[in-house]
């Protein structure tokens, strides 16, 4: 191996700067197969060595680690791209959804535009 | 076979998971079905743009046949990462 790239996800907090609580549902049996799915459609199509894939559900605060990728490769553009594919899919194909919990209530987080974008560059 | 909800379509409907007999031969059609049944099902399921299906655990389309399906999951577009 010559490369290892890690990327690590931390909640943020919104705007208005009162995030609560950011509580992550998931959908137990499809999540596991959609990780494994796509971590094994990057081993395909990169030359890579291990691929790490690990996300976090249930109520996470502001700061807090959401989620990790992590690849290896013998050459770091295979790891880097890698991770970035891992990280676009992640966003809108595995199988969660994040709630904002404020003091003044809850809110569904919607999907973004520019994540379905993401995915149209692999 | 068992239809499973998640998110604010869980949320609408007030359960994330039932028992549906159902001779719907496509998801589309158990979405009629659904819908006819209660005002709770007809508002989760009012803007199917909005939402997205999985079948036995893989993403799928709303003309996805029905035949041998075991379980269906319905949710608004996933926000993981």
């Amino acid at each position: 191996m010559g490369a290892i790239v890690t990327f690590t996800g931390v909640v943020r907090d919104i705007a208005s700067g009162n995030l609560d609580v950011m509580e992550i549902e998931h959908y137990p049996g499809m999540t596991e197969a959609a990780l494994t799915k796509i971590a094994a459609q990057a081993q395909e199509r990169w030359a890579l060595g291990d691929v790490l894939v690990i996300h976090r559900f249930g109520r996470l605060s502001p700061g807090d680690q959401i989620m990790m990728v992590a690849t290896s490769a013998p050459h770091r553009l295979d790891a880097f791209e890698a991770a970035q594919y891992l990280m676009d899919y992640l966003k809108s194909r595995a199988p969660f959804w994040k709630k904002e919990i404020t003091k003044d209530g809850a809110i569904w987080v919607d999907a973004k535009d520019e994540d379905e974008d993401a995915l149209k560059r692999w | 076979m068992d239809v499973l909800y998640f998110a604010w379509v869980r949320e609408r409907i007030g359960l994330p998971k039932e028992r549906v007999e159902t001779k719907a031969e496509t998801v589309a059609a158990l979405v009629d079905e659904l819908r006819a049944r209660e005002e709770r099902y007809e508002v989760a399921f009012a803007d199917l743009s909005a939402l997205r299906v999985a079948v036995d655990q893989e993403l799928a389309d709303f003309d996805a046949p029905l035949a041998g399906v075991r379980e269906i999951a319905f949710f608004p577009p996933m926000t993981g990462g």
